[in-house]
């Protein structure tokens, strides 16, 4: 029963870790870079539901809805003013600048809200599922994010397999170029990718805080970076190795902090990840490009 | 011929200066110090300015010369950073004299963050790119969550090692080196600004060095194309490692630098925000560009310690400055207008220049 | 033990198409190579002998292998059958690397050169095997480390200087112009002293007095270093002039071999290039 116990966390986790890596996997699948900014989105999207409902009193729905408004017109914003310009350059400039952005939006959340942890109430208010007399808790928190991430996962499929934006975004993520002849605005749909994956870092940001009830300027970044890793688990530029990789990352974590050892839980994560990479070099469900000669 | 000799002159300036630089950067210090006309706080940067020094230039053989984006270079610091310290603390009743018994400490950092490198070298290098980055990124963190957990002791029998405090087995007279996440604490500090001053020269006697001879030319083909390298019988893999394994031994001796700087050093201090904090002095100081490395570490490590009475703003500041260098050095659009206003502000001054002449 | 498991092939059996060349064991002996890719079979049956001074030629429709030929020579891919010997060693399993130790040095067709080093730094990592210079002593900067670096210098300048381009030395090679390229990689090819130079589509892009200076220079190259030279290339007017012998590629497979003469009259050749008469 534990072990059950321990699978629905993990995934749990996992789903959070999965929506995370959705923002990374997306944005590197079309403008081909590494946005270390957006862990930090996700802490911004938990700051403003945390106002609108603590602040204002509103209620939590619209919280997360104005949380993912902002989010999305943050991560446009960014992406406009930041990466826009420095398009066509080296992938190191872009990847300095997204530090220097995650910087700017660590320090900045720091000199609004403070660098004391914040009580987050949680967005899910009804009893936890007991199962099995008593022996398998299942929290509120966990049924709505797994089911958020199922829903999330099925609109994105969806949307990049049905509609005009989202056909645009797989073909400029196969050919820029060739996408941009053929008529497709690809400002335009980099904007798109980057307003979606704020988006979803919102909706994390707040069903991760609602999982580990506070709050601080530092939340977002080492779930940042364990999305990232989860990304490039299930092989980065892929929506459903992003879904993937953020689970198994989750489950692996849960499973090793249970079964082997609390301090070594990170190292453990990413042994597992290095031994996928070097078995599969493009991860779980990436493929591999060899260089033409 | 009379081309060749300047550039012959031209690459031996470049490491002149540098070399230059750094002398003329510590005597001033020196002069400065001994005449107290530096405050306390200044003086305590002096090593950490050395430490962060080599750490970029060391890193810029991997990111720059070698052409690979590497995120776990604090980890290799951490690694020689508690390696010096358990060597100093063991070392003590044979190396008197403190200069001495630094220098074994250094060089034991060094080996065994080496050691490391080529451990870890042997599964990363057979990456590329993006994927190589998130490897180094997770070898960095799983370096830093075992030195976090690690506990060591010394007592008359020797070291004991452990992977909790009750696995410690000491005599009572012992005394704990390393407590896991606690750090090592109660160290003895050794660090002079005088052996930071050493190592950077050290470091940039390997790194320039290295940059022209067989070996760097092979470094560099392998960065600007591995196939092309491969087809003129270049080994490729193996010139990665070497860069890979010179560049950690370096960061190696920088951490048991700066770990015998401190009387107590935690391992949460050499995660990714470090890392990260020396790529960026690496990019702005330029890719390849020893000279820049230098000058960028010891400039950006400076201006968030004088901004410490801004307090608050100082970081927030730091990551505007940091996004418009980025945006002016790098960006096409950006650096044309600056350019065109630039370009408008000279031809007025030349017009009333004529304007005067007439 | 199959019939191409041998390390070293009875030379008699050669024929060869130079004199000069008589009763020496070929530099490039390849037998019955085949690739697959996924099931696609993309070379097959590939037999060829190139012997130690012969201007060889590889013509074929685009899309015939010719480049998988010799990305495979070379170790690039590994062959799925067959065996290639050159200098009468096996390649089998090696990796790009060695192969080039065993004597065979190429350029690529679209070119491959190290674009932020110099023209002569390009060389000299050619040269890479022959400065014998340890690891310590680069480091260390040891008076033997001067004395390579002197001497590698000297004969990248001969080399540069052999192929008329002297005054780039010092140029960083991206930014030449486009034909000067591809020299200087013939040039870095050369200076890993090779015994056999394969050269893939070197006058592609070059102009017309451009590309006779080229066939100058490649008769040149075997003269003075008395080395084998094999070539894939579009323009017809190069190939019959240069190469003594000619194989013709069509799907993966050699459809002609001989010399110049012999393939201008071959009608499946003709067939490969026009299509079939009257159809």
């Amino acid at each position: 029963m534990n072990f059950l116990q321990y699978l629905i966390n993990g995934v749990s986790i996992g789903a959070v870790y999965a929506i995370i890596a959705l923002g990374y996997t997306m944005v590197y699948g079309i403008a081909k870079m590494l946005n270390f900014a957006h862990g930090d989105v996700i802490m911004v999207g938990a700051y403003i539901s945390y106002c609108v409902t603590s602040y204002l009193g509103l209620p939590a729905v619209l919280g997360v809805l104005i949380a993912m408004a902002v989010c999305t017109l943050l991560g446009v914003l960014i992406e406009g003013l930041a990466y826009k310009p420095l398009r066509g350059t080296s992938s190191l400039a872009v990847l300095i600048t997204a530090i220097g952005i995650s910087y700017f939006l660590q320090n900045g959340a720091q000199l609004i809200w403070g660098s004391a942890p914040k009580n987050f109430a949680s967005i899910v208010t009804f009893a936890p599922l007991k199962l099995f007399s008593g022996r398998l808790t299942i929290t509120g928190e966990v049924i709505i994010t797994i089911l958020a991430s199922i829903l999330i996962m099925v609109a994105l499929t969806l949307f990049t397999g049905k509609t005009r934006m989202g056909k645009a975004m797989r073909a400029v993520s196969e050919d820029r170029d060739a996408a941009q002849l053929m008529g497709i605005n690809v400002n335009r749909t980099i904007s798109m990718t980057f307003a979606i994956g704020s988006a979803l870092a919102a909706i994390a940001g707040v069903l991760l805080c609602s999982a580990v009830p506070t709050l601080q300027p530092t939340t977002g970044s080492m779930p940042g970076i364990r999305a990232f890793t989860a990304a490039v688990f299930g092989g980065i530029g892929s929506i459903p190795g992003a879904m993937l990789g953020g689970i198994l990352l989750g489950v692996i974590e849960t499973f090793s902090k249970a079964y082997f050892s609390t301090q070594f839980s990170d190292a453990i994560v990413f042994l597992v990840l290095i031994l996928v990479l070097l078995v599969k070099p493009a991860g779980l469900m990436g493929k591999a490009v060899q260089e033409k000669v | 011929m009379m081309k060749r000799f300047f550039d012959c002159v031209n690459r031996n300036r470049s490491a002149a200066m540098t070399y230059g630089l750094v002398i003329v950067f510590y005597i001033v210090m020196q002069t400065l110090a001994s005449q107290r006309m530096l405050t306390r706080s200044v003086t305590g940067y002096l090593v950490p300015i050395c430490v962060y020094i080599v750490l970029a230039v060391s890193l810029n053989l991997v990111v720059g010369i070698s052409g690979e984006l590497s995120l776990g270079h604090a980890g290799f610091m951490g690694v020689g950073a508690f390696a010096g310290i358990v060597a100093a603390a063991c070392l003590r009743s044979f190396i008197p004299n403190d200069f001495l018994l630094l220098l074994a400490a250094l060089v034991v950092g060094g080996i065994l963050a080496g050691f490391a490198g080529l451990l870890i070298g042997i599964p990363v290098l057979r990456l590329r790119g993006d994927y190589l980055a998130i490897v180094t990124l997770a070898f960095g963190e799983i370096l830093k969550n075992i030195v976090g957990n690690l506990y060591i002791g010394l007592d008359a029998k020797g070291l004991h090692f452990a992977l909790n405090a009750e696995g410690i087995h000491m005599d009572p007279a012992g005394k704990m080196i390393l407590s896991g996440a606690l750090g090592a604490t109660g160290i003895q500090k050794l660090s002079t600004f005088f052996m930071g001053f050493l190592l950077i020269l050290f470091t940039l006697f390997v790194v320039l060095n290295l940059i022209n001879s067989k070996e760097g030319r092979a470094i560099k083909a392998v960065r600007d194309n591995y196939i092309a390298a491969e087809s003129v019988g270049i080994n490729t893999t193996a010139f990665r490692m070497k860069a890979f394994v010179v560049s950690a031994f370096l960061a190696g001796m920088a951490g048991a630098l700066y770990g015998l700087n401190y009387s107590a050093v935690a391992a949460s201090k050499f995660g990714f925000t470090t890392s990260i904090d020396i790529l960026v002095f690496v990019v702005l100081g330029g890719m390849g560009n020893i000279l820049g490395s230098v000058i960028s570490a010891a400039v950006l490590y400076v201006i968030p310690e004088a901004m410490r009475g801004l307090a608050d703003y100082r970081m927030i500041l730091y990551a505007v400055v940091l996004i418009v260098v980025m945006l002016c050095t790098w960006s096409p659009a950006v650096k044309n207008r600056i350019a065109m206003v630039t370009e408008k502000f000279t031809s007025k001054f030349r017009r009333k220049e004529a304007a005067c002449h007439e | 033990m199959n019939e191409y498991s041998r390390k070293m092939i009875p030379v008699s059996t050669i024929n060869y198409l130079r004199e000069e060349d008589a009763g020496k064991r070929p530099v490039l002996d390849v037998r019955n190579l085949g690739i697959d890719f996924g099931g696609l079979t993309a070379v097959d049956e590939f037999s060829i002998t190139v012997g130690p001074t012969e201007i060889s030629g590889l013509i074929g429709p685009n899309g015939a292998g010719k480049t998988t030929i010799f990305n495979l020579l070379t170790s690039v891919y590994q062959p799925t059958r067959g065996s290639i010997l050159i200098n009468g060693v096996d390649t089998k399993g090696m990796s790009t690397a060695k192969v080039n130790r065993l004597g065979i040095a190429r350029t690529f067709q679209n070119i491959r050169l190290f674009s932020e080093m110099t023209a002569l730094d390009n060389v000299k990592v050619g040269m890479h095997n022959q400065i014998n210079c340890s690891f310590f002593s680069s480091v260390l900067h040891t008076p033997a480390y001067y004395r390579e670096e002197k001497k590698a210098n000297q004969r990248v300048m001969e080399l540069l200087d052999f192929m008329g381009m002297a005054d780039v030395a010092f140029q960083k090679a991206g930014s030449l112009p486009y034909g000067v390229q591809r020299r200087l990689e013939i040039v870095r090819a050369l200076a890993t002293n090779p015994s056999i130079v394969l050269l893939d589509e070197p006058a592609a892009g070059m102009n017309p007095s451009e590309t006779t200076e080229l066939m100058h220079q490649i008769r040149r190259i075997r003269d003075t270093f008395h080395i084998a030279i094999f070539l894939i290339e579009h323009d017809m007017n190069l190939v019959m002039n240069v190469c003594e012998g000619i194989a013709v590629v069509n799907y993966g497979r050699i459809i002609s071999k001989g010399t110049p003469e012999q393939i201008r009259q071959d009608p499946a050749v003709i067939e490969a290039y026009l299509g079939k008469e009257g159809v």
